[in-house]
């Protein structure tokens, strides 16, 4: 990485700081372009200004197919010391789906269940406690569109 | 309250806990059709005492009935502490419920 793309990084996490040490970083009033962001590119551009790089050091579980699109299980798991976690997927009209603020000495073991319209992919992004990006991706087949209610 | 269903459990130095929070997480889409307003969850805390053990922010995108599990280090908790489950959706409603973590010495 080059040094100018790096102090980038270092300012964006100087500037998320104080406000994640009052332990009460609400996103959607922090960050509401993310959530209006049509893809998943832009929407890590919002929450983040930065894009992510893939790291294996994330561990993101959800079914190959799945039956109900309605109800998909999502199990994120990291051994990045992590500051956040946010997920995206591209098959809904918006790509945002969660952001967690990790405690400070939180355990990254987090599992939700989501909706998908359609078959897509699941992207996940770790912010460690530097401020760098990690991704990880997976694409799924969803059986039955679970959009519509 | 009978708004979520709590579960906490201690063993080995980690809490775990399995939250079903009853919600029916209207998307803009299906509200449309229904000719209601969407609505859904967006912001859920858990604390033990005053210590956030869980922060979230979400869209429309979680489930019905969204299921949030997660875990946390048992370091300063004693018997008898609480799980507090938070959440405000996006029509201001807010709902708490709490349970007591098993497990804890």
């Amino acid at each position: 990485m080059d040094r100018r793309k790096f102090l980038g990084l270092g300012m964006v996490a100087l500037a998320l700081v104080p406000a994640t040490s009052l332990h009460a970083l609400d996103f959607r009033k922090e960050k509401p372009d993310t959530w209006t962001a049509h893809t998943v590119d832009e929407a890590i551009k919002a929450l983040y200004g930065a894009e992510a790089t893939e790291n294996k050091d994330i561990t993101l579980k959800a079914p190959k197919v799945a039956s109900n699109g309605g109800a998909i299980p999502v199990t994120i798991k990291t051994s990045i010391d992590a500051k956040t976690v946010a997920m995206f997927q591209d098959a809904n009209p918006e790509s945002a789906v969660a952001v967690w603020t990790v405690p400070e000495g939180g355990i990254v073991s987090y599992t939700t269940k989501i909706k998908m319209k359609k078959s897509g992919t699941i992207t996940v992004v770790v912010e460690d406690k530097a401020g760098k990006l990690h991704s990880m991706t997976k694409t799924l087949e969803v059986a039955l569109g679970g959009c519509e209610g | 309250m009978g708004n979520m269903k709590i579960k906490a459990k201690a063993k080995d130095g980690v809490v775990k806990a399995k939250v079903q929070a009853k919600h029916e997480m209207l998307t803009y889409d299906a509200a449309k059709k229904k000719g209601k307003d969407a609505n859904f969850i967006t912001y859920v805390t858990a604390k033990v005492g005053d210590k956030v053990v869980y922060e979230l922010s979400s869209s429309q995108f979680l489930s019905k009935d969204p299921l949030f599990k997660f875990e946390f280090k048992t370091d300063g908790l004693k018997d008898g502490d609480k799980l507090e489950m938070t959440w405000t959706d996006l029509s201001g409603a807010t709902a708490t419920d709490d349970k007591k973590i098993k497990g804890l010495k």
